[in-house]
């Protein structure tokens, strides 16, 4: 048996799913959803940010995952995250690192620095 | 002195809403002054993604959010003074404001929007017993450490109160490297969203202790450990149940307040359940042209409904530059009660185009199956039923369709059914 937090709503409904997959404790269907994902394929957005070389009133730049990624790879993410560099201006959403660990998703910036 | 028809003071969420809008309905003459030295304000610190789920549709990070304003900004031309910290603020509105290149300088605007923000309460606000080493931070000032600046102020990291952002502090400090023992609650439920003690407690095991607190920081020139403890239904520490964490820096998020010392020395009445600014449901303040909106009038959990509120207060100003004098037929004066922490709007001023008001209010505690009741002495105007009800969500409701000519005193209460 497992047990899950509903985020959909203020409710937080206790949603567990029984060993032969039943689910209950949600009050509504958007609930169902929720889990059905969060129990078969967990996702997160990654949002952190990466070194600016080559400017000394701004030494990060923030950036985030343009899709949300598996959850078990987020911490791989970040190492690749806090690897990278970039080098002045910095456009919104352009891209810091493409496909991040072969998850198919690009890292971009969230800010623009001139 | 130099005379303008807008004066903005606050160059974040609030204030960039309030000035797209105001120039919107037709004021071209705005000034914003923003103490920083860009605009967007706090949401150039909230990294993490969630915001404008409203206002877009999306899911955006807070430099995102504020980027699209900023951008509507510039399109319009719109001046706004950097660097520039607004000193006072009189009854005449006439501002006095400084900066690098001006000095010491005053203007006088026929409108002021006041969309100043709010502060983190600090240590010496909640009193923590002990010493008064380095290591001890509001959540808020790691946070533009770590994402503005880019330094970590800790790597063994503890964290007073589970507002959100504590709670978005704890997953960022961990996606970083530290290890964050722990959260203590002195509340026995949690003051954040749902989705966030998942994604940023559960995500990564961090325990959440609730209706605990820290009652003693220790160490001399570096903070070597705390000492936390359980309290009993007063909120008052139990002996025998203190517990000692070693750890090299303590987080507090316990509360924010608004900045509303400005107002309040303009001679503007306070609201003191909010502890910002007294207003009508034109969010102006008793000083006539006067407007606030925004944290500094009462602190939000979604930017949202904080631009939402510098859009209104931006149309009211413009208002009010065109036709300063408006015939009012008569004040109803709004209370809040049973259940409720405050209700915005303080007051209504009826004018023969009234035709619908919007109240925010918070509840003291969750709540569970409740009606909120609007009256009119014993007369109930609207009620509406809601399964649940928390603190750290802000309620709305929309009065219409009544003749607000015949209302004498308005209340809104939250009754358990």
């Amino acid at each position: 048996m497992k047990e899950f937090t509903c985020i959909i709503c203020p409710n937080g409904c206790k949603v567990t799913i029984a060993d032969d997959g039943t689910i209950s404790g949600n009050k509504c269907p958007r609930g169902l959803v929720y889990v059905k994902q969060e129990s078969t394929n967990p996702i997160r957005t990654v949002t952190s940010t990466v070194k600016v070389i080559g400017c000394p009133s701004c030494r990060v730049v923030t950036v985030k995952t343009e899709q949300a990624i598996p959850k078990e790879k987020v911490f791989d993410v970040m190492k690749e995250i806090n690897k990278a560099s970039v080098s002045l201006p910095v456009k919104m959403h352009q891209i810091i690192i493409s496909n991040v660990c072969g998850t198919g998703v690009n890292v971009i910036a969230t800010k623009e620095i001139e | 002195m130099v005379n303008i028809e807008l004066a903005i003071i606050g160059g974040g969420s609030a204030g960039l809403a309030a000035a797209i809008s105001a120039y919107d309905n037709g004021v071209k003459d705005i000034v914003v002054f923003e103490r920083a030295d860009k605009l967007g304000g706090i949401l150039n610190q909230c990294i993490h993604n969630g915001f404008g789920l409203h206002t877009f549709k999306e899911e955006l990070t807070g430099p995102e959010y504020a980027q699209r304003f900023i951008d509507e900004f510039y399109k319009r031309g719109i001046v706004s003074k950097l660097n520039t910290l607004v000193l006072s603020l009189s009854k005449d509105k006439v501002l006095t404001y400084s900066n690098g290149e001006e000095g010491i300088t005053q203007v006088k605007a026929k409108a002021v929007i006041f969309a100043a923000g709010c502060n983190e309460r600090t240590r010496g606000q909640i009193l923590i017993p002990g010493n008064r080493p380095k290591g001890v931070f509001t959540a808020g000032l790691a946070q533009k450490y770590l994402n503005i600046e880019g330094y970590l102020v800790g790597k063994n990291v503890y964290i007073l109160g589970s507002g959100d952002i504590g709670l978005i502090m704890a997953r960022r400090m961990t996606l970083e490297g530290c290890n964050v023992i722990g959260v203590s609650e002195l509340m026995p439920y949690s003051n954040g969203l749902n989705r966030n003690i998942v994604q940023c407690l559960e995500d990564f095991n961090i325990p959440l202790r609730l209706h605990n607190t820290v009652t003693k920081i220790i160490g001399k020139e570096k903070l070597e450990a705390i000492e936390i403890c359980d309290v009993d239904d007063n909120l008052k520490p139990i002996e025998g149940h203190e517990q000692t964490i070693k750890c090299d820096c303590l987080l507090l998020s316990v509360g924010l307040y608004p900045f509303n010392v400005l107002l309040n020395q303009a001679g503007a009445m306070a609201n003191q359940r909010t502890k910002g600014a007294f207003v009508d449901q034109n969010l102006e303040t008793t000083i006539p042209g006067v407007f606030s909106c925004g944290n500094v009038l009462h602190v939000h959990d979604l930017v949202d409904f904080v631009s939402e509120e510098g859009t209104i207060a931006g149309k009211n100003s413009a208002e009010y530059i065109k036709n300063p004098y408006v015939a009012v037929s008569r004040i109803i004066e709004v209370s809040a009660l049973n259940n409720l922490g405050y209700v915005l709007p303080n007051c209504i001023k009826a004018t023969d185009s009234l035709k619908s008001v919007t109240f925010s209010f918070r509840v003291r505690k969750p709540l569970k199956n409740v009606t909120i009741v609007i009256k009119d002495g014993d007369k109930v105007l609207k009620q509406m039923k809601k399964p649940n009800i928390i603190p750290s969500e802000m309620e709305k409701i929309v009065l219409k369709d009544v003749d607000f000519n015949s209302i004498n005193a308005i209340t809104v209460s939250v009754e358990e059914n």
